[in-house]
């Protein structure tokens, strides 16, 4: 393919993904249009936690964070304060002698996919994050992750985006797409190569994509410096992800860069009800405090839902939807989105430009879904 | 002066207080200026006195982040100013559970008038109070033990009836359930769960603050929020105090404080005079309030009135040194070690908005027996629409009648439409000029607890656009300060809520379902 200067290519949805798309993209020359319905980092970039991890639920899982996590370290210098950038590494903890073992198995794998990490025994444990209940057995601390602000980084990105010629739209609300355009509430745009980043509700200007919304909880705590140094994570947290069951928690608290404790997580699949099951949240709450029994008198000041794409193997939708010309898919990233939204857009710039990819995009084919149903 | 002085340690040095003081008040005579340290490294302190601002939060026996207007005192007590460390203290406390027919949330003149008739109607009344005591900010019940002759008839009234206070007690969700409504708050670090037949939310009002140059030093403190601090046990004795503001409340808490032994230098009401003598001239209607305002000005009559009159900008170092005032063509400035200043009240509606009421115009949408659109949900006083404490204890009789199940009272409903034209009067009177939109340079901070600064905002965002991108209405007051200021500087609507509707500890969220399953 040839180098394709000055041509133009809508992403339709502002969110991490859309933004980090149009972002490669517009360094690639592209003429770039992001259409977004309500305002960037609006849906589901607004809600997560903005954990940067390396996750082996599978191998290819593995593979895309990982190679994510290098285009992190790369984008690095050109944050900026917004973005709320923290090397606080993550502590996958392990309550059981059966996760004690599968430790050492995902500390293999981790290790082999070039990812720095190192087992951490039961003392170092308590004495890297004191606030953790007596008696865990032990973690692997992952050193690379991070936890950023979404939203903060989708606006850097789109900035970095305009530096490179791309606009944005605001408020206008893509209803249909076709072969070079899309159909806006209020007109039409042209385009060679058009990107549906919609997140979750991508499905629905794509009809057949498997993307379905998996609410999840957050609650934050007020500014309690120091409280926790990593971001902690159960073993047992892929697979709460993993199965798609309809309710699950998980302990996962992440310190903000404000000194505030982020605490999740839940997923539940109700369709798009977004208010607040307190329930779930109860439970989710006593999961942490089983973990963090102080944290029991810390101050909540807010609690939110959002919901993720989420996708029936777990892996995001990156590449080519063939029954429509000049359409690519970047969604269904379910709880990856933000830390896989670099290598997502990466693998795209490289395939719509004919580039060889860093990893291979076979996984992550939007078609697989649909190939799957027709065996 | 009640029995006796205890001890308690702030920041490990012992002090002596009066022992019915709240801990803000305690810190205030100690001299204590940063009760907090801001996100931008400011020192903060008290600013509302009546636990929105969240300013005043210290650590109290190693639970940080607390309400320190919002604690009383206690022996042998530990306060940490500026630094917010949580002990390493699981919280072992059972979630409680209570059952009422009409439960009140609001202990002030509204919730205690309907936790009254509820209750004199034969039903279970519980009345749910996050201050000290029932009154309110109104009624507050005084450190010194004296309580105002109104309120005291209520308050007998009240105790007579058989409805049960909880005082410290902060309601943070509202649910609609099968049975009713369910109700979840917290007191002194515990979990409740109550469930309840009907509701009464009488949820008050607080003031508004607009930013200004200046308006985040420590000394800086509401009007209503300064008698607050006054009852709370504070002393302004000798304190050259400046009164800078609008609305009907300045004369009252001038002569409390001039009659507290504070220097009180000026009293400015930003309204017209002709707006004022308007007004006043109106109050023949009522003469008992015309004695009181004649009452109140000549309490201070040394000082200078002046309407017309606006605080432009604050000045200070670690506190408040001097005020810059204006009349348009002039600027002056005053030194002092107190300002005062608040621009009328804003009803406090989140109970409401959360649990799906129709409001209008910011207020309640309430029916002739108080009833809201949502059944079950009655409401009275100030979030029905901002009239005062006489029009609040109607509303309130008829809305715990209502709540009781009892027909409504053609008498009351007609001495109600007599007040709400008052209020109308009122509001008109003391409508804010435009000049009190533009205060805030760009550098002027407008979300105290996250420190975003005007400038960082942009008119055409959206309220929650605005959140996301500078963290504005992200702290723990969720937005009650600078939301109530943006909505009249900029036009910005309400956000919408979520439970919890004020920050709480993680416990009682983590809790509260098990005590509804167990129960039912």
């Amino acid at each position: 393919m040839t180098a394709p200067r000055s041509s133009d290519a809508i992403v339709v949805g502002a969110g991490i993904v859309g933004a980090a798309c149009a972002a490669a993209l517009a360094r690639d020359g592209w003429r770039v249009t992001i259409v977004e319905k309500t305002f960037a980092a609006s849906g589901t970039t607004a809600a997560g936690m903005g954990h940067l991890v390396v996750m082996d639920d599978s191998p290819e899982q593995l593979a895309l964070t990982a190679y994510s996590e290098r285009l992190w370290r790369e984008l690095e210098p050109e944050l900026d304060p917004r973005s709320e950038l923290d090397h606080c590494g993550t502590l996958w903890i392990a309550e059981d002698e059966r996760q004690l073992a599968a430790l050492s198995a995902k500390h293999s794998a981790y290790s082999a996919a070039g990812v720095n990490c190192e087992i951490v025994d039961a003392r170092a444990l308590a004495e890297a994050e004191p606030q953790l209940r007596a008696g865990l057995l032990g973690a692997l601390r992952v050193v690379d992750d991070s936890v950023v602000y979404p939203p903060g980084v989708a606006l850097r990105l789109i900035e970095l985006a305009r530096g490179n010629g791309a606009r944005v739209l605001e408020g206008r609300e893509v209803i249909g797409l076709a072969p070079n355009g899309v159909q806006l509430r209020d007109g039409r745009l042209g385009a060679e190569v058009i990107i549906n980043a919609a997140g979750a509700f991508a499905a629905g200007l794509t009809p057949g994509l498997p993307i379905v919304p998996r609410k999840g909880h957050l609650a934050i705590t007020d500014r309690l410096p120091g409280f926790c140094r990593h971001q902690l994570v159960e073993l047992g947290y892929l697979t709460s992800a993993h199965v798609m069951t309809s309710e699950s928690v998980a302990f996962n608290v992440q310190p903000r860069r404000t000194g505030q404790v982020l605490v999740g997580s839940s997923r539940e699949l109700v369709g798009w009800d977004a208010s607040i099951n307190r329930r779930i949240l109860a439970r989710m709450l006593s999961r942490a405090t089983a973990f963090l029994p102080s944290l029991s008198r810390a101050p909540v000041v807010r609690c939110w839902t959002g919901f993720r794409p989420a996708t029936p193997d777990s892996l995001p939708l990156i590449g080519r939807w063939e029954p429509m010309p000049g359409l690519w898919i970047a969604a269904g990233h379910e709880g990856l989105g933000i830390t896989t939204s670099l290598a997502t857009a990466s693998l795209l710039a490289d395939r719509i430009a004919g580039r060889p990819t860093a990893i291979s995009c076979e996984p992550f084919s939007p078609m697989r879904a649909m190939a799957a149903e027709h065996v | 002066m009640s029995d006796g002085r205890i001890e308690l340690f702030v920041d490990d040095v012992p002090l002596w207080v009066e022992r019915d003081a709240t801990v803000a008040a305690a810190l205030l005579d100690a001299g204590v200026t940063a009760f907090r340290t801001s996100v931008a490294g400011e020192p903060r302190a008290p600013l509302c006195g009546m636990g929105i601002c969240y300013e005043c939060r210290v650590t109290i026996d190693g639970v940080a982040q607390q309400r320190s207007c919002m604690t009383r005192v206690a022996p042998g007590m530990r306060v940490h100013t500026t630094q917010h460390r949580l002990a390493a203290v699981p919280d072992s406390v059972a979630p409680e559970t209570d059952r009422a027919d009409v439960v009140i949330v609001g202990g002030g003149p509204a919730g205690i008038a309907a936790a009254t008739r509820a209750a004199e109607s034969g039903e279970r009344a519980l009345l749910i109070d996050e201050g000290l005591g029932p009154g309110g900010q109104i009624w507050r019940p005084r450190a010194n033990g004296n309580v105002l002759h109104a309120a005291a008839r209520w308050i007998e009234r009240l105790n007579r009836s058989g409805a049960i206070t909880r005082a410290t007690t902060s309601v943070i969700d509202l649910q609609q359930s099968s049975s009713g409504i369910l109700i979840r708050a917290e007191s002194m670090g515990r979990a409740i769960v109550i469930e309840a037949g009907a509701v009464v939310l009488a949820t008050g009002a607080r003031e508004r603050f607009l930013p200004f140059p200046g308006w985040t030093l420590p000394n800086v403190f509401g009007i209503g929020g300064a008698q607050a601090l006054l009852e709370s046990g504070a002393s302004f004795r000798g304190k050259r105090i400046v009164i800078a503001g609008s609305g009907p409340l300045l004369l009252p808490v001038a002569a409390s404080l001039a009659a507290s032994g504070a220097d009180v230098k000026l009293v400015a009401e930003q309204t017209s005079r002709a707006n004022v003598i308007r007004f006043a001239s109106g109050l023949w209607r009522t003469p008992a309030r015309l004695a009181q305002a004649i009452a109140y000005r000549s309490a201070f009559r040394r000082t200078r009135y002046r309407t017309g009159t606006w605080v432009a900008a604050a000045s200070g170092d670690d506190r408040l040194r001097a005020v810059m005032l204006t009349d348009g063509p002039h600027r002056w400035s005053i030194d002092c070690d107190v300002l005062c200043t608040a621009f009328g009240l804003v009803p406090n509606t989140e109970l409401a908005i959360l649990l799906g009421c129709e409001l209008q115009d910011g207020v309640v949408v309430v029916d002739e027996r108080q009833a809201t659109s949502i059944p079950g949900v009655f409401c009275a006083g100030e979030p029905t629409g901002i009239g005062g404490v006489d029009l609040a204890v109607l509303e309130g009789e008829l809305a715990g009648l209502a709540a009781a199940g009892r027909s409504t009272d053609a008498g009351l409903v007609r001495r109600r439409r007599g007040l709400e034209r008052q209020a109308e009067a009122l509001d008109r009177a003391f409508a804010l000029r435009p000049e009190l939109a533009a205060l805030a340079t760009d550098d002027t901070i407008v979300c105290r607890c996250e420190d975003v600064r005007s400038g960082a905002v942009r008119r055409e965002w959206t309220p929650r656009q605005a959140k996301l991108y500078t963290r504005i209405g992200m702290g723990p007051c969720q937005g009650r300060i600078c939301g109530a200021a943006l909505e009249c500087t900029v036009g910005w609507p309400r956000d919408t809520k979520r439970p919890p509707i004020q920050p709480v500890r993680l416990s009682t969220l983590a809790t509260g379902s098990h005590a509804v399953s167990s129960n039912s």
